[in-house]
Order: structure tokens, then sequence, then C-alpha cells
């Protein structure tokens, strides 16, 4: 099935879509990579440290009031992208996935803390795949290698943290008609992943 | 002996850089064109469209064809009746990098170390590799490579006795565990022989050749002192080549992970000779921005 989808996710989309729905996302999605996972990971781990609490017993909402994580996680969707700098005159440079395997570490944490969806490409864990069905959140696929095709879908990208990683920084952007496929859905159904 | 002045160098990689993320070669670009016509799983047909006008994006507004534009990795072959001059030969490329990925609004993927990683800023230093040859000219190579797909290469040190099925059950392999990773379709670099590093440096190199080509070690040196009855009878190269390109695309990986008859879009194979008790084999994988840029000062 084809669905256009306004963000953030309605409880009733994500139970919706199934593994194999090609989605037209329109609304906010954050870039992380790399970087940006394991600098918003080591932080929440660190405030995990300084509490003495478990991770069971924060909110994403205490994180970004604590300055924790720059943004609050709860319904955000993440999109692993590392564009190219933008020429003047234009919104973002060439933007498409890069692999998604590389943030397994991070992203069951992420999960549970309310994180709604990622967009990628590949393969998941067995760990991210339980954290997905568990907190009923879906990983979406985008084309690699398109990333020229991509970026005319973004139509504002600002860097709100993390300016010092460069590429890597997070990203807030509008997109228009994203188009992904649903690799994993909220039941955890997966498809060719 | 021929002068060349660095900064001649330093013109020329920065131009390949630009024009390597911009534009793929006609023989990569025919392949995804084909591909794109004969592809019959909808799916994988879908994401080939794609591709085809992410490509024709690509050139027509100058935004690079894939975000990652790679780690530059430079193939040098410099005729020893060469003198460089007006400074470092090394710091010429890195500085035609430099200017390349600044000037030419690319990302800047390098950090400085593998553990620390911090990014450089400017994607220097790039991956050199220097052959010195015959005669007084110099040929630059620019292969800007991305991570995505290098991240699913594979080294096997084969045993002899594994011979051509040991080979092709290894390709396969890494091709199966890269899967929808490396974006398919794929273009497939294997090395065979030499030692452990040399077959990865084989691997790499043949990701620069023809699409769809086969190389020995013997086609550079016929005719030399080699003795004629040690010039191997390459006809089993072609032949693997062709066999590789079918199983592969029968592995149903297709376009983008989704199904379909096009993984790759072409294998192609280096081979050099080895030791009596091994059988180097090194798989690089490549996605179809598949980049490489030749000049000849």
């Amino acid at each position: 099935m084809d669905y256009k989808i306004n963000l953030p996710f309605t409880e009733e989309d994500i139970i919706k879509i199934k593994g194999g729905d090609v989605l037209y996302l329109n609304g906010t999605v954050y870039s992380a990579r790399d970087a940006a996972h394991k600098r918003m990971y080591d932080a929440i781990n660190e405030y995990l440290e300084k509490t003495g609490k478990k991770p069971s017993e924060i909110t994403s909402a205490e994180l970004f009031e604590n300055g924790v994580t720059p943004i609050d996680l709860k319904g955000t969707v993440l999109y692993y992208l590392g564009p190219t700098p933008a020429k003047p005159g234009q919104v973002i440079g060439s933007a498409g996935p890069t692999t998604s395997s590389r943030m397994d570490k991070y992203t069951p944490l992420l999960l549970d803390l309310g994180l709604a969806g990622m967009i990628g490409k590949g393969r998941r864990s067995d760990d991210v795949k339980a954290a997905i069905k568990r907190n009923k959140a879906v990983y979406m696929g985008a084309t690699g290698g398109a990333g020229a095709l991509l970026s005319k879908c973004i139509k504002s990208s600002t860097v709100i943290a993390y300016d010092d990683l460069g590429t890597e920084a997070i990203r807030k952007m509008e997109v228009e008609n994203f188009p992904v496929t649903v690799l994993i859905d909220s039941e955890g159904g997966a498809f060719r992943v | 002996m021929r002068i060349i002045k660095t900064a001649e160098i330093t013109q020329a990689v920065k131009k390949m850089c630009i024009d390597a993320n911009l534009y793929l070669a006609d023989d990569m670009k025919n392949a995804l064109y084909t591909a794109c016509e004969r592809e019959e799983n909808a799916l994988g047909k879908k994401i080939l469209g794609q591709l085809k006008e992410n490509l024709e994006i690509a050139g027509n507004e100058s935004i690079p064809i894939c975000q990652d534009t790679g780690m530059a990795v430079v193939f040098v072959r410099l005729g020893q009746d060469v003198h460089i001059e007006g400074g470092s030969f090394n710091e010429a490329i890195n500085e035609g990098v430099r200017q390349g990925y600044t000037e030419g609004y690319l990302r800047k993927s390098v950090v400085n170390d593998p553990v620390i990683r911090k990014n450089t800023g400017d994607n220097t230093p790039a991956i050199i590799h220097v052959e010195i040859v015959d005669g007084e000219s110099l040929e630059i190579t620019l292969a800007p490579k991305g991570f995505g797909s290098e991240n699913m290469s594979r080294v096997f040190m084969l045993k002899p006795a594994d011979g051509i099925d040991g080979i092709k059950n290894a390709v396969l392999t890494a091709v199966k565990d890269a899967g929808p990773n490396a974006c398919p379709p794929v273009v497939v670099g294997v090395g065979i022989g030499g030692d452990f590093e040399k077959s990865a440096l084989l691997a790499k190199k043949a990701l620069t050749n023809q699409l769809n080509s086969v190389h020995s070690y013997f086609d550079d040196v016929q005719g030399d002192s080699t003795a004629k009855d040690v010039i191997p009878d390459n006809t089993y190269l072609t032949k693997l080549q062709k066999d590789l390109y079918t199983e592969i695309n029968d592995l149903d990986i297709g376009p983008g992970g989704m199904g379909g008859k096009f993984t790759c879009l072409g294998i192609n194979i280096e081979v050099y000779p080895t030791h009596i008790a091994g059988l180097p084999l090194a798989v690089n994988m490549c996605c179809h921005v598949n980049r490489h840029v030749k000049v000849t000062l």
C-alpha cells in the first residue's frame, strides 16, 4: 500500500502501516548519524550515572529539559543522514540515507525513550527489531545512492545541535512527500531486511 | 627527462574530485540505464528509476550523486623519467583534494584517527598508491570511495585446494552478507592472488577498470623476459567473470535490496601471481556510484 503520512506519526498510522508499504512523509525529521548518536547516548548514560536512575525511570522530556539531549525524542523521526554542504541558494546538498546498522548499538535506548521512527538503509540487529516491536515504532528505508533526488523533498534544514560535528550535526528538516519503504513495522514485521 | 609542476597536479586532482562526484563514466551510466529498462521486479525497477533520475539531477544541477562523496583514493602511475618540481608530490595531491572538496561543496568524511574521530575538515589525507612505470608521463586515477559499500568488503585467505569453486563461494558470500547494506545494484571488485594486502589493492584497482572486465599481471608484461611457458591461459578468468555475474544476479537481492535480477551491474577481476601456499582473495564492494576519473599529465 502507498500512504501519504503527516508527521509526527499518529498512533493509528503507526499501527496501520506494514512492512513493504511505501510512505510519502510530510513534516519534521531530524538528521542524526554515528557521531550524534554516540554523543546523545553517552550523555544519557552520564545522566543515569549522575542521578542514579534506571533507564526505565527517565523520560525524554526530562532529558531534553535538562539539556542532556538536544531534542525531545518522544514521537521523533530520525533520518540517518550526513548531507553534502548546501551551495548558496540550496536548502541542503545531496541527502541520501546512510547504513542503519552502525546505529544499532544506540538505538534500543532511544526507542525505549520514545523515538517513533528511523529512516536509513539496510539491515537492523535483533535487539533493534525487538525494541521497535516493544515500543511500537517503525523503521523505514530510503533509496541509498539517490541523494540528489531525495534532497528535492527537503524544504528546510537548520542545524540545531552539535554544529562542531560538521556533516554529522543534528539538523531539523521539513520534508515534503519524502519517499520511504517500511522495512520493519510496529509489530516487528520485516520486509527484506 | 620531463618536468611536471606540482601546481598542475593539484589543479588536476581538484577538478577530478568535483567531476567524479557529479558524473558517472559512460560504462557505469549505460549499465544502470540498461538495468533500468530490463529489471522485471516492480519494486526493483522503481529503485532503478529513482537512481536514473538521481543521476540526471546530479549532472544537470551539480548536486553530488551521493551524499557520501567518499575518501579520495588516488592511483598514480609515475613515469620514471618525470621530475616533480614545486614542492611535495603528496602534498600537491592532498591540496587538490582539499580544494576540490571545499570549492565543490563535497562532504568532508575523513576523521583524524580511527578511535578519536575528529573530522579533519577538508577530506584529507587522500589514500595514495604510487607505481613507478616506464616513460615520462604521469597518470592519475582518482576514485572517491563511499563507505556504505566499503564496510561490506572482505579479504579471504583461501587455500590452493579451494580453487575456482572456493573463489566463487567466497565472492557470493561477500555479496550475500552485504545484502541491502551496500546499496545494490553493486559493482564487485575482485582481487585474486598476490598476498594479503596485494589482493585488497587489486580488488580496489579492479573497480577502476572498464566495467565487466578481467585483467592479469601478465597482460602488462607479455613480451619482456618472462618465460613464455609461465604465462597462464586466462580463458578461465573470462568464464569466472561471466559465471559470477550471473550467479550474483540470481541471488535476488535486487536494486535497493528490494528484489530483482540486478543485484550487480558488473564484476571486475584483477589477478596477480601468488605464493605456492596461498590463494588470497579480496572482494571490494562498490555501489552503483562507482566513481573514477583518470588524467594523464
